[in-house]
């Protein structure tokens, strides 16, 4: 079933791949993030109860969707390197986990900045705020276990051990608004209903959405790119890789 | 699949599931204090499963629907009371301080305060809570007939 994967589970293949979609989809990220930030700050009307503020949203919900998202990948990815030992996946884990991490924190500093405004307080203790809180700690863990590790595949083990269990945490995360009273709302548009939001206010914010995933796919190949070079520094091909690039 | 490969499969899963329904136990046993507020029938009635009622000089917080009409203001200083209601029961919470710009008749709001008695709060923290919705004025003008005023102050207020 998976056998036009085999190939790509040699370092060299997968490297030329990763290099290639990197390639292909950072200037589709970049296009949409232009578009997709200017509609939403210049162009899309103000809110009628947030006025201005409100146009954070086009940086917060993308980044706060896509670390749940960066962070499902990871843990998908974690579970099938400890079931099928695959080395190269492990280090697709680590090449994750700091850009899951950064999309964390920026979902947490738009929401303080956003909630000092309109609800009063930069950071309250309420059940999603703390739930994506601990989304970063299990970034963080996941990278520090990785290199707390002399042997890298002992390291790599335990990393992707974290990010298999963490993956409890995402639902949490998005259901906390639900199964709980939390100060922050509920879903605007990651939910079955029709979204909760004027038309010409959502276009700009689906072209943020694909952009900040265009964004992951371009960052995450490239660092697993990077990570793949660097363990496997001592072979040929990565050596022939260097003296062409020099050339 | 090989026999170990399929053997770590069962193994993952079996402690991720193990795992997932663990924290499930946990958050089911938690469950009410998670939840960042009372609301006022709560507060009047109990907690829907426990029935438990917050006791006087508990300090805790409420979330309801700001009462038409209900918002008094001092003249001379930044008091203010105002009901609060979710699906009838009503509290009355007593503040001094600033409120959060998003604070008008009909806002939800988050107060933090001690119960002062069985029916009222005296906050020292008020938060304003907005709905998933957005839209631009217009439209929840002709839709709610909603419009946003700025609460106004007087001058000796501002001086304060």
């Amino acid at each position: 079933m998976f056998k036009w994967l085999h190939p790509y589970a040699k370092p060299e293949n997968a490297y030329t791949l990763s290099e290639k979609i990197y390639a292909f989809v950072i200037p589709l990220a970049t296009l949409c993030l232009i578009v997709g930030s200017l509609w939403g700050l210049l162009f899309a009307p103000t809110d009628y109860q947030q006025g201005e503020s409100f146009r954070l949203i086009y940086f917060h919900v993308p980044a706060a969707i896509w670390s749940m998202g960066a962070y499902t990948t990871m843990g998908v990815l974690g579970f099938c390197a400890l079931v099928w030992q695959i080395r190269t996946l492990e280090l697709a884990v680590i090449a994750i986990a700091p850009i899951g991490a950064i999309f964390t924190i920026l979902a947490l500093a738009t929401g303080a900045i956003w909630g000092k405004p309109m609800w009063g307080t930069w950071w309250v203790w309420d059940a999603r705020l703390t739930s994506e809180l601990i989304l970063l700690f299990l970034y963080l863990g996941v990278f520090a276990l990785y290199f707390s590790f002399d042997d890298k595949r002992t390291g790599g083990k335990a990393a992707c051990i974290l990010a298999v269990v963490g993956i409890v945490n995402v639902p949490i995360i998005h259901y906390s608004v639900e199964w709980w009273n939390t100060l922050h709302q509920g879903a605007t548009i990651t939910k079955f209903d029709k979204p909760s939001i004027a038309g010409d206010m959502l276009w700009p914010l689906l072209i943020n959405i694909v952009g900040f995933l265009l964004l992951f796919i371009a960052l995450s190949s490239y660092r697993f790119a990077t990570e793949l070079a660097k363990s496997e520094a001592h072979r040929k091909w990565v050596l022939k890789l260097v003296r062409k690039n020099l050339s | 699949m090989n026999p170990r490969r399929k053997q770590r499969l069962l193994l993952v899963s079996i402690i991720l599931l193990g795992l997932a329904a663990t924290t499930a136990l946990i958050l089911t046993a938690l469950d009410e204090n998670i939840d960042y507020f009372y609301t006022p029938s709560e507060i009047i009635n109990g907690k829907n499963e426990t029935g438990i009622k917050p006791k006087v000089g508990q300090r805790l917080r409420i979330g309801g629907m700001v009462v038409e009409g209900s918002v008094k203001r001092s003249d001379v200083d930044l008091e203010v009371s105002f009901d609060l209601s979710d699906t009838g029961p009503i509290v009355t919470v007593i503040y001094d301080g600033i409120l959060p710009d998003l604070f008008r008749e009909g806002q939800g709001i988050i107060a933090q305060g001690h119960l002062v008695n069985a029916t009222t709060i005296k906050a020292f923290e008020v938060l304003a809570k907005h709905d998933e919705e957005y839209m631009p004025p217009e439209i929840a003008e002709a839709m709610k007939g909603i419009k946003h005023v700025k609460p106004e102050y007087t001058q000796q207020q501002l001086g304060n």
